[in-house]
């Protein structure tokens, strides 16, 4: 063993599990009182045709919009290059002829040529999907850590994913961000990342269990939490830069997936360290969790591939 | 120690320059282009049209590189800017589709050209498709009606249970469809067990259930829910066939005509900007009609006069008179393919009908064989047109017209029934005629239920953003890996390179490139490097616990291993069912993910290990650059 000075973590075990428990009430709460700004790809809205006498310019369009009352407004150039089409939430009958009356108040001549509601549909089922779809995914994860690992190790990897899942939908109902499709795919890079940076660190305290025989459980929490931190901080790092160039550089249409993004990343290497051990912790695993001869076969295995 | 054997060296090195080849054509950026083609197979862009078109687009002042005819009757025009294709689109369709009565004669389409040199071009290399959200384009979501579908197979088992009840003489009964089920009404409990006996015998898919409500005695019969379910995917595979035929007609580069959920259908289509035209083109309702041709002696009442399709035949004939009666519509037609005689190896086109459309096939026929019958194909053209309103100014009309043209006529040989098959045509012809028969029965009707445009301008944008992103996060990632790791951080840098690389080779030749795609492979650019921090720290830790920089090195590398496995199968067991249920964008990130999560591990571990052994293998190190 080497003189690596080990950080007692687990001291903070408690104050950890307040955080954590303190940020899912409020996200739960957020996103059961105020909900999900949802996007077009979810709500559906109007579609609204319109010709100009003279090409616009669709960045000027779409800060007049903005301007006007219409955050979510999706400004797009359409046909030939006189005509745009505004797609923009709500059904309201007189939608299109007040949209246009924004557009027209300047020096530009605007009509309306055609308007049509966009239904929803596809967003539902998107979403009965990708939640059904969710859960399969989680079930296969549980079976696999279970497998590789130990069961108790599957509850905490999926506690820690559904936890950073909640918190990253929980800012984003109360900053009132907008949810889209691209959100939705960031949510989704979220478990897989939340995933890795779990599985890094019980593979540690699998490694150590099995080697070490004069620390208590907690103990060999913290060293191993330790022994990861500098990788786990230096991942993080690596990601988050990347993730800060798509936010400030990336443009308008990744914002807000570098955004969830960002947010995961935080909270899920927080989980990994805090969540993922704290569950273990409190489950009492124990260094004869993961003796039986199956796993240890396996994982020799594995270990003789490169 | 920790030296690799030469094989495996160049094995490294051919896998890597098979990367850097097939990744290359992504570096060369298309032309935006547009393409005009033909509105069908033997209506082709000639070279008096080509020199229309440049013509008008000289007189436009629009710029272009080259304008070419291509194989398959099309012209391609590679623009200068993209700023100029709406223009140039327009511009065209003004030169050739105006003044004409039949229509629009020409489809212009938005497209982008492949500038891949011809020696990648000939290994088979090419670059990354791009998605909607790059390359701009339309979207639309269509909705299959099928329980129309559903309804029209209860109203035919009415029909042919009734027909039963007729024949084996069951009276006082009365049918009914209600709630999806259909109702036999019988008077006596015997006619009941009879009428449940023939339901059973000539509709054996049905659910039956007999009662007595109200003193009569009722049958009812349910169509089984997986014979449903069966009807519905039947529908909708026929619709999306159809579909697929229409989109071509559209001369897109990439078109998608994907099924999703149950009843419903994407239509992706690149390039195009014109919403109105894709729809009519994907909506349009064409039909068939089977008609006899009209004796000589038919009084002008009887016959009418239509054009062939097919231009020779045409200019030949100068038009053939048909009767005014159909014999039957496209509806009945479930199938048409194209096929060879069996004897004489010529081609031909078998053609199938349902069973009401069989029995009027042969009444139709049995005492006219030798006469010849002929198949009008009806189909409703865009046609725009130019008037001068009320206030003096020019307005475009886009409508509707109606064109009936002869696709076949040939002479009835014998009866025909349910199946029958047309002779005399050439592959070709024979291959078009399967493909009118099928596109003009469309199985059900369907309905557009979501439509999205976007522009070329904003794809433009959003390449021109992401790509910055990317060469942003990776020149900051190469950065702290070299001032973390030092010499070691070098190898992990060009692990890092041909990650990228080989990302893209293995996702050019079949995955689309879309937004959160793009974001995928930045976001891989990130956790790519995991696995080579994952070895350094093991490696530092085992150096700092006492061993030997070789062993440490060979060991780290060893232990790191189990670790990037589990880690990285978690992340791959998620993307892939992302990959199983997720549609479009979805499917898009979980492909770049997955691609993402194999080539990483990939060139962290092996490559990484080949650097670091060319560095410092089989040498007496004292201290490691980690």
């Amino acid at each position: 063993m080497s003189d690596l000075k080990v950080l007692n973590f687990m001291r903070y075990a408690k104050v950890a599990a307040i955080t954590s428990i303190v940020l899912l009430v409020v996200s739960i709460g957020s996103l059961a009182v105020k909900g999900l700004n949802l996007g077009l790809d979810f709500t559906g809205g109007t579609s609204i045709e319109l010709e100009y006498a003279t090409a616009p310019n669709i960045e000027q369009v779409r800060s007049d919009l903005v301007a006007a009352g219409y955050p979510s407004a999706v400004v797009v150039a359409y046909g030939a290059d006189t005509d745009i089409m505004v797609r923009i939430q709500g059904d309201a009958a007189n939608l299109a002829e007040d949209v246009s009356q924004v557009l027209n108040s300047g020096e530009y001549d605007v009509t309306i040529k055609q308007a049509s509601f966009i239904g929803p549909q596809i967003g539902e089922e998107l979403r009965d999907d990708g939640g059904l779809g969710m859960l399969f995914a989680l079930g296969v994860v549980m079976v696999y850590v279970a497998l590789r690992f130990q069961f108790k190790f599957s509850i905490g990897a999926v506690a820690a994913l559904v936890h950073d899942v909640i918190i990253v939908l929980g800012v984003f109902s109360l900053l009132g961000l907008d949810f889209d499709l691209t959100v939705l795919a960031a949510i989704l890079a979220v478990i897989g990342y939340s995933l890795n940076d779990t599985i890094v660190v019980y593979d540690r305290v699998r490694e150590n269990f099995r080697i070490i025989r004069d620390m208590t459980v907690p103990e060999v929490i913290n060293y191993s939490l330790t022994q990861t931190l500098g990788r786990t901080l230096m991942t993080s790092g690596t990601t988050v830069v990347v993730l800060l160039a798509l936010f400030f550089v990336g443009g308008e249409m990744i914002h807000n997936f570098a955004t969830a993004l960002l947010i995961g990343v935080g909270v899920g290497t927080y989980s990994s360290i805090y969540v993922a051990s704290v569950i273990l912790l409190a489950m009492k695993v124990t260094p004869e969790d993961l003796m039986p001869p199956k796993v240890e076969v396996e994982g020799e295995e594995f270990e003789e591939l490169p | 120690m920790n030296r690799y054997p030469l094989w495996k060296y160049l094995l490294l090195l051919v896998v890597l320059g098979l990367g850097i080849v097939y990744a290359m054509p992504n570096l060369y950026a298309p032309d935006p282009a547009v393409q005009i083609s033909g509105y069908s197979a033997d209506f082709t862009v000639d070279e008096k049209a080509l020199k229309k078109i440049t013509t008008a687009l000289d007189n436009a002042n629009i710029g272009y590189k080259s304008a070419a005819l291509e194989e398959g009757g099309s012209a391609l025009i590679r623009l200068n800017a993209i700023g100029d294709q709406l223009s140039a689109q327009r511009t065209i369709e003004e030169a050739i589709n105006r003044g004409t009565n039949q229509g629009d004669l020409y489809i212009v389409a938005l497209n982008s050209a492949q500038n891949t040199p011809q020696w990648l071009a000939d290994l088979g290399a090419k670059p990354m498709n791009l998605g909607l959200d790059l390359a701009g384009g339309v979207h639309f979501v269509l909705e299959v009606d099928t329980p129309k579908v559903v309804n029209d197979r209860l109203h035919d088992s009415e029909e042919v249970i009734k027909k039963a009840i007729r024949k084996a003489r069951i009276f006082n009964t009365k049918t009914a469809i209600d709630k999806g089920a259909l109702v036999v009404t019988a008077e006596t409990q015997e006619a009941q067990t009879q009428v449940a006996t023939l339901i059973k015998d000539e509709l054996p898919r049905m659910q039956r259930k007999s009662s007595e409500e109200n003193g009569k005695f009722v049958v009812r019969a349910n169509l089984a829910q997986e014979a449903i379910k069966e009807i519905e995917d039947l529908a909708v595979i026929q619709n999306l066939s159809t579909l697929r035929n229409r989109v071509n007609e559209l001369g897109v580069a990439e078109p998608l005509v994907q099924r999703l959920g149950r009843n419903r259908i994407i239509v992706e289509l690149p390039g195009v900007q014109d919403t109105a035209r894709a729809k009519k083109v994907i909506g349009k309702t064409a039909n068939l009609e089977f008609r006899l041709e009209a004796k000589p002696d038919a009084g002008f009442s009887q016959r009418q006069k239509f054009n062939h399709r097919q231009e020779d035949m045409q200019a030949r004939t100068g038009g053939s008179y048909l009767e005014r009666r159909p014999i039957i519509t496209g509806e009945s037609v479930t199938n048409a393919t194209r096929g060879f005689d069996q004897e004489t190896g010529q081609p031909q086109v078998n053609i199938s009908l349902d069973a009401d459309g069989g029995a009027a096939m042969h009444r139709a026929t049995r005492n006219n064989v030798g006469r010849r019958l002929g198949v009008l194909f009806i189909e409703y053209r865009p046609s725009t047109r130019t008037v001068t309103n009320a206030d003096g100014v020019e307005e475009q009309i886009v409508e509707q017209v109606a064109i009936k043209n002869i696709i076949s006529l040939a002479t009835v040989q014998s009866a025909l029934g349910r199946e029958f098959r047309t002779t005399g045509l050439s592959e070709n012809e024979a291959g078009e005629l399967a493909l009118l028969l099928r596109s003009g029965a469309l199985a059900a009707p369907m309905v557009f239920v979501e439509e999205r445009t976007i522009g070329p301008s904003l794809g433009a944008e959003n390449i021109e953003r992401g790509i910055l992103s990317i060469q942003l996060g990776m020149f900051l990632v190469v950065l702290i890996m070299l001032a973390y790791y030092r010499v070691s951080g070098v190898a992990a840098n060009i692990a890092l390179a041909f990650n990228v690389a080989l990302l893209a080779a293995i996702m050019s030749p079949f995955a689309t490139l879309t937004l959160p795609g793009l974001a995928g492979i930045v976001l891989t650019v990130g956790m790519a490097v995991d696995a080579n921090v994952l070895i350094f720290s093991r490696i530092k830790e085992e150096i700092a616990a006492g061993m030997p920089v070789q062993s440490a090195i060979s060991t780290g590398f060893d232990r790191a291993f189990t670790t990037i496995l589990d880690a990285n199968i978690t992340t791959l067991i998620v993307a892939l069912i992302l990959f199983g249920i997720g549609s479009g964008p979805i499917k898009g990130f979980a492909v770049t993910l997955s691609i993402g999560i194999l080539t990483s591990m990939f060139t962290a571990i092996v490559v990484t290990r080949a650097v670091i052994n060319l560095i410092y293998g089989g040498r007496d190190i004292k201290k490691l650059s980690i």
